[in-house]
């Protein structure tokens, strides 16, 4: 008796749960903006009471449970192709963006003193620089006083975002790299170790002497590691900080590709900074149920306006208000109910 | 029930038939608590034989595209899609190897001693120990294996390790290599504390559950302790002591968090075990959530399916193994 009766109790609890979730929304995938999302969610809950249900499962679990239609949103580092979107009927549009920088552990040398550049650190990550003293790092550092020492490289084990980002850099600066290895969530790499998310890179470079790892900036930054300078693309030696991140996305042509996909690796402008790096949504143009888009559009616009400083507190860089401006007309234009009525009206 | 048979003997009707009620009540309970323990086990079977279908039709993608070959191929290219399965096999085997050739004599010299030789005050105590050694979570052993234990061997173990056998071959090829301080060695050794409460633990028992007749009658005719331990204990417990082998080792097969901490997670086949490697559950564990394309996902299920093949064949022999002792024995 007694027995059953605490089975109907935690029925009864169970469903009551399952409907106070009802009004949340669901959305899955990449791991690299959960941070800033729960952030958003948190603050959208308190003002609206409307939650957020999101699971950061990888950008790659993201694409599988939006096409599955499990979750009303997904989220991916890497953007999907035109065509990809096309068949699929999804919208694709960035969100939020980060940093991603080398660090380095050079005895003698600090945060911003060494300054490399694309070519060089693509034969870095290939092996064919081996050692810390090699002329091509030399040339682009003749004030600091390099050892004798062989370079370690870490990089990341797990398939993540930032390497897509990182490795679409390189293949960007070198041709060789390009043929050789490409990119990728996770690629073979040439040389290294491979170490678990950034704090298994940050904490294997911190380990071992001469070596070179890369990182989300908001990890270097809060763990002050040594990061290195970066030759950009129009020449000019750019430190990693949050106006050089959104130099970046001003300079950036948005809409040269289907569903903002662009990926902001070497972009021109004196001040980019050469691996900035968005991170996208996708959700259906014609959604099996509007009401759920709806109140995800609803959160999203909220939080283009609202948590610009609250993803800088994480060292995120929030989207430039004309992209966001197009985002939101394209919302108004493309997402729509079944009889044709757009879910969101911009203000 | 004795009750109802006991008080059988000249009863009315009307007991008769409460008699002959308690009687169906009782052999209902009997029927439906046989069919729920068959039920259990059924199901099971059908789990078991859930997951290798499901393994079997996850990996015929890349075993369709690769063949046989992707079981000896060292390659593993997400960008080209190209995949083979010798690095995670090798650093699987490699690692369990290391990790079982510490924990076995380890484990079982513990057990021994604190049956036969510890004293009374610290038996408890070093029992409870390794017990608790068996409840950290695998988590705890990897972020300690980075933070603590890697550093360690990279600074003292590695260099001396790599110095003194620079001149003897072969062994100057299984430790050379610039000291990373992560990389199979060290995951075999962090494998060998996960493990080492297993062997403990069982062969503990098992030797307590030897008969003290045959130990004092050993010691009676003047044999040593070790005579003991090698003549006595371990051919009575081997069984019970193989059995605590096949779980370790199948935990250490298996093993994926710590193992991913301090491996190098390097899908490379390499001499010294000073390099990064990688395991089976470790490409999967860091692969799979981002894994996108079907020929991806596809070849890591395959692993998977390699990984149960193996586990499969290492529990078959252990059954065999034992077959043979006891056919030799009886």
């Amino acid at each position: 008796m007694n027995l059953a009766k605490i089975g109907l109790a935690a029925a009864a609890l169970a469903f009551s749960s399952l409907a106070a979730h009802a009004a949340d929304i669901s959305g899955a995938g990449a791991t690299f903006p959960y941070p800033v999302y729960a952030k958003w969610a948190d603050a959208y809950k308190k003002e609206t009471g409307i939650g957020l249900n999101y699971q950061s499962i990888g950008s790659g679990g993201g694409i599988k449970q939006i096409k599955a239609k499990t979750v009303t949103f997904g989220a991916s580092d890497a953007p999907l192709p035109g065509k990809e979107l096309d068949e699929s009927g999804l919208a694709q549009f960035p969100m939020v963006m980060g940093g991603i920088v080398p660090v380095v552990n050079i005895d003698g040398v600090k945060p911003g003193d060494l300054v490399l550049d694309g070519p060089t650190l693509a034969k870095i990550f290939l092996g064919d620089i081996k050692s810390w003293d090699d002329p091509a790092i030399a040339k682009l550092n003749p004030n600091v006083k390099l050892p004798k020492q062989a370079i370690a490289i870490v990089h990341r084990s797990d398939g993540s975002g930032t390497t897509y980002n990182f490795t679409y850099y390189l293949a960007e600066a070198s041709p060789d790299w390009k043929t050789k290895v490409g990119t990728n969530t996770a690629v073979q790499w040439p040389a290294g170790i491979g170490a678990k998310g950034n704090e298994g890179v940050a904490n294997n470079v911190a380990q071992t002497k001469g070596s070179i790892g890369y990182v989300e900036y908001a990890y270097a930054k809060q763990n002050k590691l040594t990061y290195t300078n970066m030759v950009n693309k129009a020449g000019k030696t750019v430190s990693p900080t949050m106006d050089a991140f959104q130099a970046a996305a001003a300079s950036a042509d948005w809409k040269s590709q289907p569903g903002y996909g662009v990926i902001l690796a070497n972009q021109p402008g004196d001040k980019s900074w050469p691996m900035t790096a968005a991170t996208w949504i996708l959700l259906y143009k014609k959604p099996t149920d509007p009401a759920a888009t709806a109140e995800a559009l609803k959160f999203f616009a909220w939080s283009y306006a609202k948590g610009g400083k609250m993803a800088e507190e994480l060292d995120y860089v929030p989207m430039p208000s004309n992209v966001v401006m197009d985002i939101e007309k394209m919302w108004s234009s493309d997402i729509k109910d079944a009889s044709g009525k757009p879910l969101y009206s911009m203000k | 029930m004795s009750e109802v048979t006991l008080n059988g003997a000249g009863v009315s009707g009307a007991e008769a038939t409460s008699r002959a009620g308690v009687l169906r009540r009782l052999r209902t309970t009997d029927i439906v608590f046989h069919g729920l323990t068959r039920g259990a086990a059924i199901v099971v079977l059908l789990l078991l034989s859930g997951v290798i279908i499901s393994l079997i039709h996850g990996s015929i993608p890349a075993l369709g595209a690769f063949g046989l070959g992707f079981l000896v191929t060292e390659v593993w290219n997400p960008v080209t899609e190209q995949f083979g399965a010798l690095a995670p096999i090798y650093g699987t085997l490699v690692t369990s190897f290391i990790a079982m050739a510490i924990a076995l004599p380890v484990g079982i010299m513990v057990a021994f001693f604190l049956t036969e030789l510890c004293p009374q005050v610290l038996r408890r105590p070093i029992g409870i120990a390794i017990e608790l050694l068996a409840g950290i979570p695998s988590i705890i052993y990897g972020i300690w294996g980075l933070f603590v234990f890697a550093p360690f061997l990279q600074r003292y173990v590695q260099p001396a390790l790599i110095d003194t056998f620079a001149d003897v071959p072969v062994l100057n090829a299984l430790f050379a290599g610039p000291p990373y301080g992560i990389g199979m060695l060290t995951a075999g050794l962090i494998l060998a504390i996960m493990v080492l409460p297993f062997i403990t633990s069982i062969s503990r028992d098992v030797f307590d559950a030897v008969p003290p007749v045959l130990k004092e009658a050993a010691y009676g005719v003047g044999c040593t302790t070790w005579e003991v331990f090698g003549s006595v204990i371990l051919p009575f417990t081997r069984v019970g002591v193989i059995g605590g082998f096949m779980l370790a080792l199948g935990r250490a097969l298996g093993e994926t968090m710590a193992v991913t901490f301090v491996i190098g997670n390097a899908h490379k086949v390499s001499s010294s075990i000073f390099a990064p490697g990688t395991t089976i559950s470790a490409s999967i564990a860091n692969e799979f959530t981002e894994a996108v394309g079907e020929l991806y996902t596809s070849s890591l299920v395959a692993l998977g399916l390699i990984l149960f093949v193996i586990t499969f064949i290492v529990l078959a022999i252990a059954r065999y193994m034992l077959l043979r002792l006891e056919q030799r024995v009886g």
